[in-house]
């Protein structure tokens, strides 16, 4: 919903012709939220706008939201995507880059999706239920799916995908994410996954990238080698860190899928995938510099998107290691960082500011009314003192490759970290090899987190004791026992009260701060339409793009 | 010229040992750097179990030695093995995009080399004149700015503002050979801005050190007017040295041009060298480099070979 709004920012005109302040910006993204959630009237929302710089014109659209245009069939899509590498492969097993999880929507299918607006809805399966406790969940397969090959989609399929990720020799990334599996049923028209305990979040999790559903060999194995899927477009040439082109699959199961065909292209380089999109050598392209948004939405041929999302920034602390392991010292470094200044001046406004736990507001249960930590250096020289830590001093290990400004980020808040007289060391780490040789291993330092779709899977992944990714070494008993008791707990409200438990604990008494959660920055030509809202699990509406986007 | 023939087979015999030099270096090089091709596979997905078990399939839990060796017999034998990431044959995954990287040295080869010897005899001719100093300042500007800054200034004034040329040079099946040029052209004229400098300055240099000698100082005073003394009289003493930076540079159109294929999304072996490498993709690194320092090897020898044919006294010694 934001992203829809955010759109139309860049066109604003202002009063006097002047450039909209970032300042402007937020407040009108705050009223759109706001409109959004109903907080608001529009006779209100009208007053608020128009003081914040708009014309009365921008701000009806705003409030209208866009117009519902008619989505038209035919055209080729050419996208220019990030992250491609000649690595890249079809093996469900160890997708990673972008370009595998942009590739992987496009091309197969999965049982359940995150639509547009964040909820959640069938792919595969048409529908689904689990057993009170939550331990037994079926998924009702889609009859009309088929495969690009001709053949149904069948049950069969659907275990052997699953299973691939399962098994002592596996290798697959998301071994640890179906753990609890431990049964998968042949009902013939639907499938019954068994669970060692309850898991409300079986059906989000099932969107997870790594959980395409392939065909089954005779065997009973899984066929990833051959690039087949039940997705709405088919490959038709792929060439990993080049490129590849898709056609429509006709006989795909979903609604969409308005393109002929899809053409990728790896442009690997910021500037070359801004300037394909700018020369028209693209309609759409993902992940953009922050710092050429302004001029960037100044192309009236260009609309910009800037999506929250639920990825995160996060900068765990060892718990178990000097001097990380006084509380005392884990808050007022959690104080002592100035998020505001780092969302405006590093992220150039494109991010949500974090309060030290990993749950964004683009997550379900979001508990909004926990207080957010202020930059307090006078709280943080206080609470050191208290310890006798003063002039505390301490390494910080970041790298480039993080996030967009990852090494300025960690200078800027050292900065910010010396008015709490903590001195902060920023030690620039290699961008190679940095995930086996920095993260988990030195005690304190950056982390970027891809989305995830719940704060159970986030929680379990990395703040559950015994968690291979417990990267703060976080194991806090009344946590874990509130973790365990949300997961296979069926009433929302009640594991929204859970959510909000945990939240205070993370938040707390945990050891991983977390300055902001960046947006998802992309853009299109404006001659691509999209519906009204985009999804916040992926780049490009969940990297959905190929069947819910259209030529106008 | 059996002597030229001796001298072809021992230093292609000389390379060959190089190679395998090379091969042993780049090995251990790779084992050296953090992290090997299980944990970069799986990359911050990774725990110990699976590590482990990739591993395994990878048959990375044998002994260095024995995987090296392992690689060279098949290598011997013209087998590089298979990507350690993709399973696909090595020769499959390099032999487009060396293809693609050898068009696009070639296409500014075939540019720069007649300008930049031309442009040489020119400012040579007219060495300290003020056509000497601007062509001078120009050429050195442009090889010392980086090569993606150069690239972005073409991007910006042929490709944005006046679209004369496309700004990313992805290939597509079925272009004509026209649309190829076209369509390269940007990144060519990078390459060629790179290496012009280089060449044409060694040309300049080496004519101005023999217009004191006094064979020179002869034809000028027998009234031979001054291009035609330095085209034929001085040029060909001059070869020597020319040869030999024209060679370096040609390597370096076929080494270096990372940086110009990812500004312009060119798929040339660049690219796949990098991305084998942050993989630890041991069999393409290793394959590519080869490659790379075989055609180091090649264009030295080529202009040993040509300095010789160039040199009178050399081709028929006493």
């Amino acid at each position: 919903m934001q992203g829809v709004l955010w759109t139309l920012l860049p066109r604003v005109e202002t009063k006097k012709g002047e450039l909209m302040t970032l300042k402007d910006q937020m407040m009108i993204d705050r009223l759109a939220e706001a409109a959004r959630t109903g907080k608001i009237s529009r006779r209100n929302f009208m007053h608020h706008s128009m003081a914040a710089g708009m014309t009365a014109m921008t701000a009806t659209g705003l409030w209208t939201s866009t117009a519902m245009a008619q989505p038209k069939s035919g055209g080729t899509l050419r996208v220019a995507q990030h992250d491609g590498n000649t690595t890249d492969t079809h093996d469900i097993g160890v997708y990673q880059s972008n370009f595998d999880i942009g590739l992987v929507h496009s091309h197969r299918s999965f049982l359940t999706m995150i639509n547009s607006d964040g909820t959640l809805g069938p792919d595969l399966a048409t529908e689904w239920s689990a057993t009170p406790d939550a331990s037994e969940w079926t998924f009702v397969l889609n009859s009309a799916a088929t495969f690009h090959n001709g053949n149904k989609v069948t049950a069969n399929d659907v275990i052997a995908s699953m299973n691939y990720h399962r098994g002592d020799d596996s290798t697959s990334a998301a071994k640890a994410l179906l753990a609890g599996v431990e049964d998968i049923v042949d009902n013939g028209d639907s499938v019954t996954f068994k669970l060692s305990g309850g898991n409300a979040d079986l059906p989000w999790l099932l969107t997870d990238y790594h959980l395409a559903i392939v065909p089954a060999n005779p065997d009973g194995t899984a066929d990833w080698q051959s690039g087949i899927g039940s997705g709405p477009y088919k490959i038709v040439d792929m060439e990993f860190g080049t490129g590849g082109r898709l056609v429509r699959h006709d006989g795909w199961h979903g609604e969409g899928a308005y393109f002929d065909e899809i053409e990728m292209l790896v442009i690997n380089d910021p500037n070359a995938r801004q300037t394909a999109l700018v020369t028209g050598d693209v309609d759409t392209a993902s992940l953009l510099e922050n710092k050429t948004l302004g001029l960037l939405g100044r192309d009236p041929n260009i609309e910009v998107e800037n999506v929250a999302s639920a990825q995160a920034v996060t900068m765990p602390m060892h718990m178990d290691t000097a001097p990380f392991d006084i509380p005392e010292v884990r808050n007022a470094l959690k104080l002592a960082v100035n998020r505001e200044e780092l969302v405006e001046k590093i992220t150039f406004g494109a991010a949500t500011i974090g309060n030290d736990f990993h749950h964004s507001p683009a997550m379900p249960y979001w508990p909004e009314d926990i207080e957010q930590r202020q930059y307090d250096p006078d709280q943080a020289r206080a609470l050191l003192k208290s310890v006798d830590m003063e002039g505390l001093t301490v390494n910080f290990s970041t790298a480039d490759s993080i996030t967009t400004g990852a090494v300025d980020a960690s200078i800027l808040m050292a900065e910010h970290a010396k008015a709490a007289g903590i001195n902060i060391n920023v030690v620039r780490e290699p961008n190679d090899g940095y995930w086996s040789d920095v993260w988990l291993v030195k005690p304190w330092c950056m982390v970027v987190w891809g989305a995830r779709p719940t704060p159970d899977v986030m929680y379990s992944l990395a703040y559950s004791a015994g968690a291979a990714w417990n990267e703060s070494r976080f194991e806090n008993e009344q946590f874990n026992t509130l973790l365990n008791a949300a997961k296979s707990e069926l009433d929302d409200s009640l594991r929204a009260e859970m959510y909000r438990d945990m939240a205070v604990i993370a938040r707390d008494e945990g050891g991983t701060l977390i300055p902001y959660f960046p947006n998802f920055v992309y853009a299109r030509r404006s001659n691509v339409g999209r519906g009204d809202s985009l999804s916040p699990a992926w780049q490009m509406d969940g990297y959905r793009y190929a069947s819910r986007w259209w030529f106008t | 010229m059996g002597d030229l023939l001796g001298l072809v087979l021992k230093r292609l015999g000389l390379g060959l040992v190089t190679l395998l030099v090379v091969s042993i270096l780049i090995f251990f090089a790779v084992e050296l750097l953090p992290g090997d091709t299980a944990q970069q596979i799986l990359g911050q997905g990774a725990t110990e179990e699976t590590v482990r078990a990739l591993r395994e399939q990878l048959g990375l839990d044998r002994p260095m030695v024995v995987r090296y060796l392992d690689w060279l017999s098949g290598a011997i034998f013209f087998d590089f093995g298979v990507s350690a990431i993709s399973g696909d044959p090595v020769t499959a995954s390099i032999g487009p995009r060396f293809a693609n990287t050898l068009f696009l040295a070639c296409y500014a080869a075939v540019i720069a080399v007649p300008i930049a010897i031309f442009l040489g005899v020119l400012v040579a001719l007219f060495r300290n004149t003020v056509f000497d100093r601007v062509a001078n300042v120009l050429t050195l500007t442009s090889i010392s700015s980086p090569e993606f800054f150069l690239g972005y200034i073409l991007i910006l004034y042929l490709a944005v503002k006046t679209s004369l040329f496309p700004a990313i040079s992805s290939l597509s099946e079925g272009m004509t050979f026209g649309e190829l040029l076209h369509r390269t052209f940007l990144p060519a004229l990078t390459l060629v801005l790179v290496v012009t400098a280089h060449m044409m300055r060694m040309t300049r240099a080496a004519i101005i050190n023999l217009l004191s000698s006094p064979y020179i100082e002869m034809a000028r005073l027998k009234g031979m007017p001054p291009f035609k003394v330095i085209v034929r009289h001085a040029l060909p003493n001059a070869w020597a040295p020319i040869i030999n930076v024209v060679a370096l540079n040609l390597a370096y159109l076929i080494t270096g041009v990372v940086l110009v294929e990812v500004v312009f999304v060119y798929p040339g072996v660049g690219q796949l060298l990098v991305d084998a490498v942050s993989k630890r993709d041991f069999p393409v690194v290793q394959a590519c480099c080869l490659i790379f320092a075989a055609t180091f090897i090649l264009l030295n020898l080529a202009a040993d070979v040509g300095t010789i044919l160039t040199n009178p006294r050399l081709r028929h010694p006493k």
